[in-house]
C-alpha cells in the first residue's frame, strides 16, 4: 500500500471531477466519492494481498499519470493505428485517451431498439439505466484498480441489445491511447437481455509512449443469450494495462470470453464470472511475452447454482525476461450440485530467464461435481524437434513451427474472420525470426 | 551408397556400437536383426542424426560425402529418410502442409523450384489411394490421434511423396496388426528400386516374410556378429538370438 500515491492521485482529482461524465447525477457523485475513499485508503494493490502476490504495481507509482481531459483529447490520434486495428464489418466505436470519438466512430445501421453508444452518452440520455448496472457486476472491495476506475472513468461503451435480438454484426470498442504519462480509466456496460445474442470486441492499442489503461467492463447475460466478449491487448511495450472483465450470467445464459494478452510493460487482466442455474461459460486466453514484459491474467468461476459448466484454456508463451502468470480460481457454492467444471493453464518457456507463475485453486463446497484442472510448464519437446528435421525442416524453423502451433490453437478458436487475421498478425508480429509463416495454417 | 567402416558410438560413457562395419548398395534391401540392447536403435539414430550419440570413432559415407558431419535437415534433403519406430504427434501443424514443407525444402536443396500446388495434390492423393489412407488425414495434424497403424502408413506416404535414396526403417512392424502389416509392406516394396536403398531395422522375422532382404545382419552387443543372405532371418526365428551370440563369443 502506498497512501502517497493515493493521496497525490486524490489530488489530482479535485482538478477534474467537475469535468466527469454524470456528474449532475447525484447517485454517481456518491458512488464516486465512496470510491474515492476506498481507494484512498488502499493505495494501488500491494504484492502482500495473496491476489496480487505475482505482480508488483509499485512501477506505476513513480509516475503520476494524468487524466487528458477538455478539447484537445484526440490531438495526435494518426490514421495507422487506426486503419490497422479497425475491423471492417463491424460498428465501431472509438475512444481516444479515455474519450468518445464521434468522428471516428462507425454506428450507421444499428437495429433501431439497440443501444450502442459512449458511457457519456448513456449518463445523459438513460442515466436510470446506467444506474441499475453500473458497479452491479463488479465489486469495488475487491481490489482497488475497480474503485479507481469507478472514481476516474472517463467515459466508455454502453450496450443494451433487448430480449430475442440477435446482432448480425459485432460491435468493437477501439481504445487508443496517445498521450505520454497519459491516463485512459474507461467504464464499459454491456446487457443482454434475454435470447438476445451479442459479440463485443475490445481493442486496447496505443502509440509508443508509457502511459496507463485502467478499463473496467461489466457483462450481464440474460437468460439464453448468448454473449461473446473478445479482448485484444496490444498496448504499447512501455504501458501499463489493467484490465477486469465482471460477468453475471443468469439462468441458462452463455459467455465466452478470449483472452489475447500480447502488449504493455506490466499487464493484468481480472475476468470474474458468476454463473447461475445451468448457464455456460469458456474462457480462452493466449499470453505472449517477450523482452522484460509482464503478464499476468487472473480468472475467477463462481459456480453459484446446479448445473452450470465451466471450461478454460490459457496457454502462454515466454521468451527473453518476460513473465507470465496465471492464477484461476473456480470455487463451487454449496448449492451448485452437478458442476462441472474444467481448468488447464499451459505454458511454454523459450528461454532459462522466462519465468511462469501458475496457480490454479478449485474451491469446493458442493458435494456431487466433476470439476479437474491440470498445468503445464515445459519447453518445446526435443522428440518433435527431430522429427521435423528428419523431414527436412531445419531447426530453428522447427522451433517456430511449434512454438506457433501452440499458440494458433487459441487463435484458431475466433471465428471472426477479420479479428482472426489481426490476432494472427500480432502473433505473427512476436515471432519475427525467419520462416514463419502463414501457410502453416 | 552407404559405407560404414568401424563405427564407434557412446552414448555418455557407454559405448553401445563397437565397430560396425556395413556396405550398402543401391537397390539393396539390410536387415539388420538383434535382440534388445544390441544397438538396433542406435545405429538407425546415429545414421539419421538424432542428438545425444557420441560418435567416438569410425565413419560413414554416404554418396561419398561424410554423412555424420551433417545436420539431421540436411542428410533428410540428400535422401536419407528415418521411418520412426514412435512417430511424434506434431498437434497444430497439418500433415499436408509439412509433406509440402519438406518436398519444397528437397527441392530447393536440389536448386529446383518449388513443386505446383495442383501436380502437389494430385501426387499427394495418388500415394494416400496407394496406401489405403483416408484424405482426411492429410488436412489433420501430423500424426496427432492416429492409431500405431495409422501412424506407420503415415510414415510410409512421406516416404512414398520425398522418395528419398536411403530409407532407415526402425522397427517399422512394431505395433502393426496383420493387415497393417501386408499394406505398409506393400507400400515399402512398391518403392523398391535400383536407386534406393532400405535399411530395416528390426527385432522379429515377421516383417521379412514381406519385404524380402537381400542381406541380414546380426546384431549383437554393439557389433555385427554374422551376416548371410535372407535364409539367416529364417534360421535366427526357429534358433533364437541366442545361438549367434554364444558362436559369436
Amino acid at each position: 500500500m502506498n497512501t502517497a500515491t493515493a493521496s497525490r492521485y486524490a489530488a489530482e482529482y479535485q482538478t477534474i471531477a467537475s469535468a466527469l461524465p454524470g456528474q449532475t447525477l447525484l447517485w454517481l457523485q456518491a458512488l464516486r466519492a465512496e470510491a474515492l475513499i476506498a481507494f484512498s485508503a488502499h493505495g494501488f494493490p500491494s504484492p502482500r494481498e495473496e491476489e496480487w502476490r505475482y505482480t508488483n504495481v509499485s512501477g506505476i507509482e513513480k509516475k503520476l499519470f494524468a487524466p487528458v481531459m477538455g478539447k484537445g483529447y484526440n490531438t495526435g490520434v494518426c490514421h495507422t493505428p487506426l486503419q490497422s486495428y479497425r475491423l471492417q464489418d463491424a460498428w465501431v466505436l472509438v475512444l481516444v485517451n479515455g474519450h468518445f470519438s464521434a468522428e471516428l466512430s462507425v454506428l450507421d445501421g444499428l437495429p433501431e431498439a439497440v443501444s450502442v453508444m459512449s458511457m457519456a452518452d448513456a449518463l445523459a440520455k438513460q442515466p436510470d439505466k446506467v444506474e441499475k448496472y453500473l458497479g452491479k457486476a463488479a465489486d469495488q472491495s475487491e481490489h482497488s484498480f475497480i474503485a479507481f476506475n469507478t472514481a476516474w472513468f472517463t467515459d466508455g461503451l454502453f450496450v443494451h441489445v433487448p430480449a430475442k435480438q440477435v446482432l448480425d454484426k459485432p460491435i468493437q470498442l477501439l481504445h487508443i491511447v496517445t498521450g505520454s504519462d497519459a491516463m485512459a480509466t474507461t467504464r464499459n456496460i454491456i446487457i443482454a437481455d434475454e435470447m438476445a445474442e451479442a459479440k463485443i470486441i475490445e481493442t486496447f492499442v496505443g502509440i509508443d509512449n508509457a502511459y496507463l489503461t485502467a478499463a473496467v467492463t461489466e457483462v450481464f447475460v440474460g437468460s439464453n443469450a448468448d454473449v461473446t466478449l473478445y479482448k485484444m491487448q496490444s498496448e504499447s511495450d512501455k504501458a501499463y494495462h489493467f484490465g477486469g472483465s465482471y460477468i453475471k450470467q443468469a439462468r441458462d445464459a452463455r459467455f465466452t470470453h478470449h483472452n489475447f494478452a500480447f502488449g504493455g510493460l506490466l499487464a493484468r487482466s481480472d475476468i470474474h464470472v458468476d454463473l447461475d442455474h445451468a448457464s455456460e461459460c469458456e474462457l480462452n486466453g493466449l499470453y505472449l511475452g517477450v523482452k522484460r514484459q509482464h503478464i499476468d491474467n487472473h480468472t475467477r468461476i463462481n459456480h453459484l447454482k446446479p448445473y452450470a459448466v465451466s471450461r478454460e484454456l490459457y496457454k502462454g508463451v515466454l521468451d527473453d525476461r518476460a513473465r507470465g502468470v496465471f492464477q484461476g480460481r473456480v470455487i463451487v457454492a454449496i448449492d451448485a450440485q452437478k458442476t462441472d467444471s474444467q481448468m488447464n493453464n499451459r505454458n511454454l518457456l523459450l528461454s532459462d530467464d522466462a519465468e511462469a507463475d501458475t496457480k490454479p485453486q478449485l474451491e469446493i463446497y458442493a458435494d456431487d461435481v466433476k470439476c479437474g484442472h491440470g498445468v503445464t510448464v515445459g519447453q518445446l519437446d526435443e522428440k518433435s524437434i527431430f522429427y521435423l528435421q528428419s523431414r527436412c525442416v531445419d531447426e530453428e524453423t522447427a522451433r517456430n513451427m511449434l512454438t506457433f502451433a501452440f499458440a494458433n490453437e487459441m487463435v484458431d478458436k475466433v471465428k471472426i474472420r477479420g479479428l482472426h487475421d489481426m490476432v494472427l498478425e500480432q502473433v505473427l508480429a512476436r515471432f519475427p525470426q525467419e520462416g514463419v509463416n502463414k501457410e502453416w495454417l | 551408397m552407404l559405407s560404414i567402416k568401424n563405427l564407434h558410438v557412446s552414448v555418455g560413457d557407454k559405448p553401445i556400437l563397437k565397430g560396425i562395419n556395413l556396405e550398402i548398395k543401391a537397390g539393396e534391401i539390410h536387415a539388420i536383426m538383434g535382440p534388445n540392447g544390441s544397438g538396433k536403435s542406435t545405429l538407425s539414430h546415429v545414421l539419421s542424426g538424432k542428438g545425444g550419440y557420441t560418435v567416438t570413432g569410425g565413419s560413414a559415407t554416404y554418396q561419398g560425402k561424410d554423412l555424420l558431419e551433417m545436420s539431421p535437415e540436411i542428410r533428410a534433403r540428400e535422401g536419407v529418410f528415418l521411418a520412426f519406430q514412435y512417430p511424434v504427434e506434431i498437434p497444430g501443424v497439418s500433415n499436408i502442409y509439412l509433406l509440402k514443407a519438406a518436398l519444397n525444402s528437397i527441392r530447393k536443396h536440389n536448386g529446383q523450384p518449388e513443386v505446383d500446388a495442383m501436380d502437389f495434390l494430385t501426387l499427394v492423393k495418388d500415394k494416400v489411394r496407394l496406401l489405403e489412407m483416408d484424405e482426411k488425414f492429410l488436412y489433420r495434424a501430423v500424426n496427432e490421434g492416429f492409431s500405431g497403424g495409422e501412424k506407420k502408413r503415415n510414415e510410409i506416404l512421406q516416404m512414398a511423396i520425398l522418395e528419398p535414396k536411403l530409407c532407415i526403417m526402425d522397427e517399422t512392424d512394431s505395433g502393426l496388426d496383420i493387415d497393417a502389416l501386408k499394406i505398409v509392406s506393400e507400400g515399402v516394396n512398391s518403392l523398391r528400386s535400383p536407386e534406393r536403398a532400405f535399411v530395416m531395422v528390426t527385432h522379429y522375422q515377421r516383417l521379412l516374410d514381406y519385404i524380402k532382404p537381400d542381406k541380414v545382419h546380426v546384431l549383437a552387443h554393439g557389433q555385427i556378429v554374422k551376416s548371410g543372405g535372407a535364409d539367416l532371418a529364417l534360421e535366427l526365428e526357429e534358433k533364437g538370438y541366442s545361438w549367434v551370440e554364444e558362436a559369436a563369443a
